[in-house]
């Protein structure tokens, strides 16, 4: 553990990717101590230009609002759904991974068939479809997410949980009468899982932009700030106060750098441990 | 007479790939009596380990029988053959491949206790401390990884996972080819001990005749997923009747100090 944190902190991009999401985390949790108001509700005038009034460093939106404010909330909602789409769907896939992978036969073919027909459907498609029947709230934009991103999880752990079968403990573990949901879960997916990891950071920038692009299209939770929804509402006047668009889609760019470059890091730090072994 | 505590009559098994089938196991017969080492002696390829595993049902012949303590092993699934398990257990080559890279000696012998309800939670310490004790280890083990001890090491708590279920019989794959001479005449030492103080059958498969030779009661000898021939272990050596036994037995080193 201790060489693999070493590794990490060696690698560029992981360190870079580190200090971003570190910023982030920290815009994040700050806001509502530096922000304890309604990042919604209006502080000042209209369309107040960035840097021309100390109270509000990054101006104003068409209504009044603070930006600054409203990026520092709109960071929490991103990383919130971004870090939950991408556990809910490595928590599925991996489930689904395993159990398909070791029961094998024809429940594996019927789980493999279902992970088929979501992955033939863009995962941005599917969370739309999804959002607009059942209504935009946080939680089930996280689980339309995690609906589109299950299916990568899914194939991986299936894969390595396919060699992990054949390994002398796991027939270890059947010659002391272990039962076979046990072997799977406890002698098989733990032994799977580290693989699958890598794919966090894919999911996680993926799912901080189709939050987003949700958001943009008004579907996104209405009772918080998100990045999406301050660039759609900036796009109204995006020739007048163009900067109403560019300050959140800044945040969006370096967010999900952030989290490639770190997954990049730990991805680093895991193949010089595997080497090892 | 009382019928032998394993009985295997014409097993049979073939692996099918798409374009050959390779028979591992081509009606092969034998059997054992309670407290007694067969040795399953054979050159690479010869069908030894299937019929190790098609014992431990971790591989399903294609046919034949066997019998365990008059019971028809072959007929029983599921929860059945989990209970049966623990009369059976085994021991594998590789010590290491054989655990969890994650486990903890003491968790590898907590399970088959807790499975078999050997013990209750908060006596199962004390019981792998003296199955720890029983292999030769000291009992502060159990706390350590599997992977932190030596391979002589690892290879008694293989030993001692078997044990915890009280089994009569136990299937040792090779189980020493891979350690060291000096670690490999103490392993030998600690299975007849065990032996001799528990009445414990063996099968032992090696395709060592040499450390066959110190540990089993009868050989017998596979090539090409058959049983070519069996014997009194100082019989078959002495004077191998088959082709396979008499390359086996001139394979042995001997040193000629004349």
């Amino acid at each position: 553990m201790k060489r693999f944190v070493l590794r990490f902190l060696r690698s560029p991009e992981g360190v870079a990717g580190l200090i971003l999401l570190s910023c982030l985390v920290a815009m994040a949790l700050l806001a509502p101590v530096l922000f304890p108001r309604d990042p919604l509700a209006i502080v000042g005038r209209p369309l107040t230009a960035p840097f021309t009034d100390a109270s509000l460093p990054l101006g104003t939106d068409r209504l009044g609002r603070d930006v600054l404010a409203g990026l520092m909330h709109g960071a929490r909602a991103s990383l919130l759904v971004g870090i939950f789409a991408a556990l809910v769907a490595i928590l599925v896939g991996a489930v689904v991974g395993t159990v398909a992978g070791f029961a094998g036969g024809l429940i594996d073919e019927a789980l493999m068939r279902v992970v088929d027909a979501f992955q033939i459907v863009p995962g941005f498609l599917l969370a739309l479809a999804f959002v607009s029947v059942t209504g935009p709230s946080l939680p089930v934009i996280v689980f339309a997410i995690a609906l589109g991103a299950w299916t990568g999880p899914a194939r991986l752990a299936r894969a390595e949980v396919l060699s992990i079968r054949e390994r002398d403990y796991v027939a270890a573990a059947r010659v002391i009468g272990m039962h076979p949901a046990e072997i799977a879960f406890k002698e098989v997916l733990p032994n799977a899982l580290p693989p699958v990891l890598a794919l966090v950071s894919v999911i996680v920038a993926s799912a901080v932009l189709i939050e987003a692009a949700l958001s943009f299209l008004n579907l996104g939770d209405p009772n918080i700030v998100t990045w999406g929804s301050m660039i759609a509402e900036g796009r109204n006047v995006l020739r007048t106060a163009p900067y109403l668009s560019i300050v959140p889609g800044f945040g969006l760019v370096l967010t999900v750098l952030g989290v490639y470059l770190f997954g990049e890091g730990l991805v680093e730090g895991m193949a010089h441990r595997r080497r090892r072994q | 007479m009382r019928e032998p505590f394993v009985v295997a009559e014409g097993l049979r098994k073939t692996f099918r790939s798409r374009e050959r089938a390779v028979i591992a196991l081509d009606d092969v017969s034998f059997s054992l009596a309670r407290g007694e080492t067969l040795g399953l002696v054979g050159p690479s390829g010869s069908g030894k380990s299937t019929l190790a595993r098609a014992l431990m049902r971790l591989v399903e012949p294609d046919g034949g029988s066997i019998r365990i303590d008059g019971e028809d092993w072959l007929g029983l699934s599921g929860k059945a053959l989990r209970r049966r398990r623990g009369a059976i257990q085994m021991v594998f080559q590789d010590p290491l491949a054989a655990f969890n890279p994650r486990a903890t000696i003491g968790g590898a012998l907590d399970d088959p206790l807790r499975i078999h309800g050997m013990a209750d939670r908060g006596e199962r310490p004390r019981r792998i401390a003296e199955l720890l004790e029983r292999v030769g280890l000291p009992s502060g083990f159990a706390q350590r990884a599997v992977h932190e001890v030596s391979g002589g090491q690892r290879q008694r708590v293989a030993i001692a996972r078997a044990l915890a279920t009280r089994p009569a019989l136990i299937v040792l794959d090779e189980a020493v080819s891979a350690l060291d001479v000096s670690v490999r005449g103490r392993i030998l030492e600690l299975l007849a001990d065990l032996q001799k103080s528990d009445g414990i059958a063996f099968v032992f498969v090696s395709h060592d005749l040499a450390v066959v030779r110190v540990i089993a009661h009868r050989v017998a000898v596979m090539d090409a997923g058959r049983i070519v021939e069996t014997g009194n272990t100082p019989d078959v050596i002495a004077n191998p009747q088959s082709a396979t036994g008499r390359a086996l037995v001139a394979a042995v080193p001997t040193l000629n100090l004349g």
